[in-house]
């Protein structure tokens, strides 16, 4: 029989938090909130198949401000998984654990998450030629 | 011979413990499949947000124009599969960790089994009924 008086892994809250725990709690956080991501896709996808005015009904909730809000949040989500992926990736093939290297490939993920969503957005909405 | 009166009393030769690496004897392949699913939606999901920007503000006539043209149904069908089989690789771990009652943790991982077959099959016919109803 289980005890559940002991502490069960993940025991997280014993530990200060650290930037490498932090950037590893944010890459679940990230991959949790595509998935809703991706059921939005779903749906979308489904709103074209049903016709004109569903799709219609789906880009005027989209391109909302709070929509447009959502699909931000998306797309930072998606930068930070996808890089912060590859630093895991990196790691499998046994690269990049030394504490200054994860701190180094952290700070990139970070700052290229960040600069890749506004430069998604500014793409799409055509101002990256006045850049 | 301890070790063969061993192997008859456990039915099972070491080379299948061996093999049989982990409890649930798939960890293995979990950690592959998530991996190798992975590496799949790194050119997709660039290739899907590339779409997107340009796609920006679409009506419907000019996104059923694209999504009817033969390498972007592909893609998309693609897309979706992998990235509903990459998410249930990765919801199932979270479950795994967080949910620590035994029939929550069951009727969780099939809800995220089932569910994201239902959302997968949904896309797949969806991009279908775009690309096929011309």
């Amino acid at each position: 029989m289980q005890d559940d008086s002991k502490p069960l892994s993940p025991h997280l809250q014993v530990y200060r938090p650290q930037v490498t725990s932090v950037l590893s709690i944010t890459h679940r956080l990230t991959g949790m909130i595509l998935v809703l991501a991706a059921m939005l896709l779903t749906y979308w996808l489904t709103a074209a198949a049903y016709g004109p005015e569903a799709f219609s009904r789906a880009q005027v909730v989209l391109e909302s401000w709070p929509g447009r809000l959502v699909l931000f949040g998306f797309t930072w989500s998606l930068f930070y998984h996808l890089l912060n992926g590859l630093r895991h990736l990196g790691w499998d093939m046994g690269w990049g654990f030394e504490l200054v290297k994860l701190r180094i490939t952290g700070a990139i993920v970070v700052a290229s998450s960040v600069a890749l969503t506004f430069l998604s957005w500014m793409w799409a909405y055509g101002h990256v030629d006045k850049l | 011979m301890a070790g063969t009166s061993r192997n008859k009393r456990q039915l099972r030769s070491n080379l299948s413990r061996v093999r049989g690496l982990g409890s649930t004897r798939e960890g293995v392949h979990h950690w592959w499949a998530q991996r190798m699913s992975a590496v799949a939606l790194l050119p997709l999901s660039m290739w899907f947000m590339y779409s997107l920007i340009t796609l920006t503000g679409a009506d419907y006539q000019s996104f059923h124009i694209w999504a009817s043209e033969f390498g972007n149904s592909v893609f998309l069908v693609l897309f979706v599969v992998t990235l509903f089989h990459h998410a249930q690789l990765g919801v199932t771990v979270v479950v795994e960790d967080y949910v620590h009652s035994e029939p929550v943790k069951m009727a969780m991982i099939l809800i995220v089994k089932y569910g994201t077959m239902l959302f997968a099959a949904s896309s797949v016919f969806a991009v279908l009924k775009i690309s096929l109803a011309g």
